[in-house]
């Protein structure tokens, strides 16, 4: 705890560039993720992410020197190659894409291994240090490389808010983007630039190994929350930089360990929870919604049966057992009975001595649902022309979401009728 | 004898994950293959803690686990959280990968392997840890016998359920309607890749691993059009780029791993341009002629 107040303190000049760093890095990377996410090629990032390795080490091998731009040129290098390679084998050959992208990938970065072992054992002494590519060191951020990456970060967001609507049309329509006469192939290019920028510069701070996360992961998470595009990138960029932060804490509260893992981490936690908790979309959000609408379900018919039973000895107020609702219509026991117990909660049926009955409020919720039913009926019927045997199961799940709209309108097109296709009454 | 220890090791690893991965490619789970091969790390790491032991038969139950459990969780995501699947694959390998890289930094004292390790294995140093029986005979190279039983096992496997393998990967639906169960086949598969992911991880790494699942296969599949034929094919390429491979890192001093998969991405590059029927060359110059055939036909029909 001392060490995340000393920390968040930035009393040290390095830890505050170094912050300030880790942060754009994961924030650029996240928006261009938000793209190549919702152009549904997540794993495309991957294939970049690892096939800037060779580039790297290549870049060294011809400049001998550690020179970020010289870095940074060969990574692009072999980040575009590669992406053209996935583009050329899933389009010119019987391989599906998936099997396009696994090995550009993984021969990339083999060939990567390759070139940085073939460096590590020749000795020279200047090449310590390119391995933290690997897996990411966001304290190794000083001086000219947070200059370099730092501009790069910031041409990515610059990028990406000047053609912020472009990226959104190709990502969602592309072909109403070319009926509007918009150059897509240009944008789509613009974007696998973006993207091979992003990874190229994201590297600092996750590694290579980890990169495809800092695309996909806050864009995934950032999705949950919202259905806006712009709502989203910024969403994205903000759980980015958070994990940015986490990062540049780890290395600086635990040099020894490597930071990029511990970014993942902390953005996969975040996705996780979003997939879990968010409003509306998470996993238990959507639960609670399924259970609301069986019970809203249940609750429905349990009236209706209550109002077939009334209308069959024409006294709506009548007692009625658990029994005789279960032999107009059955239910399982338990079930009823809860959904009864709902039904009286909200005044619609009362209890006596373990027999209920409508309340006033009760018998009319009954009677809309059964006017539903049968107009619905009706209105299959007649205007589909469906034999009127077959026209029950439908109107039996379309009760339930009719409003009250579409009932006036249901009525008046069939002319306020009286009776349904089985000759029962409709009632008003 | 160095030499051939590693370069038979490096075949029986190849043949294991060539074999399942032309199933893999067919299913288009290329990239399942890929999340899997990530995701056993933390099992292993695990594995590791609570026996104690860098005994491979609890490695590859940590693993096998792990490996199922990734494609239940991705299963899980795509379907309960409906997450596109891209995105469901990358979010869950990536978590599980950065878990395992954490848990081996913080037990580093307890754990005997380095975060280099898991990415590109060290195959040098199979002839280092023989098998030496108590009365003092050599047998050979334990890494050696670990590929070899996993692809003993892998050959069962398919041997057994090829029928099964085959119909649930071309025609699901006919799979289903006759009884064999998609899904029960589906984790068996997953649970192979992950158990053959471990047996090579010491040698190859968790990525380089991919290369072997993924590169012979694809070779073999722009060769020919038969499933046999293509099973063959990709026996053969996994001997060729483990020889090959071991010479290539010889001469440059580096990664064997990493040459083996250089080879194979030089011969799928070969495949790609001059495989004679889908090669991109082959079909361009087989066009020309034909380009060039009717035309003659057309002037002589003129005449």
């Amino acid at each position: 705890m001392e060490r995340l107040i000393e920390f968040l303190s930035f009393r040290d000049p390095s830890v505050l560039s170094v912050t300030i760093g880790a942060i754009l890095l994961t924030a650029s990377s996240a928006v261009v993720g938000t793209f190549t996410f919702l152009k549904k090629k997540a794993l495309v990032g991957d294939a970049v992410a690892h096939s800037v390795l060779p580039g790297i080490c290549l870049a060294f091998l011809l400049s001998g020197t550690k020179n970020p731009i010289f870095l940074i040129g060969g990574a692009f290098a072999t980040g575009w190659i590669s992406l053209l390679l996935v583009d050329k084998i899933s389009m010119r050959s019987k391989l599906k894409e998936d099997t396009a992208i696994a090995l550009i990938l993984s021969v990339f970065f083999g060939l990567g291994i390759l070139l940085l072992t073939y460096i590590q054992h020749s000795g020279n002494a200047a090449q310590t240090g390119l391995d933290s590519f690997l897996f990411g060191k966001a304290a190794a951020l000083v001086g000219q490389d947070l200059l370099v990456f730092g501009v790069v970060a910031v041409v990515l967001l610059l990028a990406v808010t000047l053609f912020f609507k472009e990226l959104k049309l190709i990502a969602f329509d592309p072909a109403f983007a070319r009926a509007l006469g918009l150059p897509v192939y240009g944008i789509d290019l613009l974007l696998t630039t973006l993207t091979v920028l992003a990874v190229v510069t994201g590297i600092q701070a996750v590694g290579v190994v980890l990169m495809a996360a800092m695309l996909i992961t806050p864009a995934a998470a950032a999705r949950f929350w919202t259905d806006d595009a712009l709502h989203m990138t910024l969403l994205a960029a903000t759980l980015g930089a958070l994990s940015g932060l986490a990062g540049a804490f780890v290395s600086y509260a635990a040099p020894a360990m490597p930071t990029g893992p511990w970014i993942v981490m902390v953005v996969s936690v975040l996705a996780m929870l979003s997939f879990f908790f968010a409003p509306r979309r998470g996993i238990v959000s959507r639960w609670f919604q399924q259970r609301q609408l069986q019970h809203t379900i249940l609750d429905e018919n349990v009236l209706k049966a209550l109002y077939h039973l009334g209308e069959a000895d024409d006294d709506m107020f009548r007692d009625r057992s658990l029994e005789q609702i279960i032999a107009r219509r059955f239910f399982p026991r338990r079930p009823l009975r809860r959904a009864l117990q709902r039904l009286q909660r909200r005044k619609l049926v009362q209890r006596r001595n373990g027999t209920w009955r409508f309340t006033k409020a009760g018998q009319q919720k009954g009677q809309r649902m059964v006017r539903l039913h049968r107009l619905w009926e009706l209105y299959l019927s007649r205007y589909l022309e469906i034999a009127p045997d077959h026209v029950h199961e439908d109107a039996e799940t379309i009760e339930h979401i009719l409003t009250p709209e579409l009932e006036q309108e249901l009525a008046r097109q069939l002319d306020f009728p009286e009776r349904d296709p089985h000759q029962s009454k409709i009632p008003s | 004898m160095d030499a051939f220890y590693i370069i038979l090791t490096a075949t029986l690893i190849a043949l294991s994950c060539g074999l399942l991965g032309c199933f893999l490619i067919l299913r288009r789970m290329a990239m399942v293959g890929d999340a899997i091969s990530h995701a056993v790390l933390p099992g292993i790491v695990i594995a590791f803690l609570v026996s104690g032991t860098r005994d491979s038969f609890w490695m590859m139950g940590g693993a096998a686990l792990l490996g199922i459990f990734t494609t239940f969780l991705i299963e899980f995501f795509h379907k309960r959280a409906r997450l596109q699947t891209d995105a469901a694959i990358g979010v869950t390998f990536t978590w599980l990968f950065a878990l395992g890289i954490i848990l081996i930094s913080v037990f580093a004292g307890q754990v005997d392997l380095d975060q280099e390790c898991v990415l590109y294995g060290e195959i040098a140093y199979v002839p280092l840890d023989l098998w030496i029986t108590e009365s003092g005979k050599v047998l050979g190279p334990r890494a050696l016998y670990i590929a070899g039983l996993v692809l003993l096992i892998n050959i069962s496997f398919v041997y057994v359920g090829y029928k099964e393998l085959l119909l649930t990967t071309f025609d699901p639906t006919f799979a289903a309607s006759i009884g064999i169960s998609i899904s029960l086949w589906n984790y068996l598969l997953m649970g192979a890749v992950s158990m053959t992911t471990v047996a090579s991880f010491e040698s190859v790494g968790a990525i380089l691993v991919v290369a072997l699942l993924v590169a012979p296969p694809a070779t073999a599949y722009l060769l020919t059009d038969r499933f046999p034929a293509l099973l063959a094919a990709t026996a053969a390429l996994a001997v060729a780029i483990s020889a090959g491979g071991y010479y290539l890192a010889a001469w440059l001093d580096g990664s064997i791993a990493g040459a083996i998969v250089t080879v194979a991405g030089v011969l799928f590059g070969l495949a790609f341009l001059f495989a004679p029927r889908h090669g991109l060359l082959t079909r361009r110059w087989r066009q020309r002629r034909q380009r060039q055939a009717l035309a003659e036909a057309a002037a002589g029909y003129r005449e």
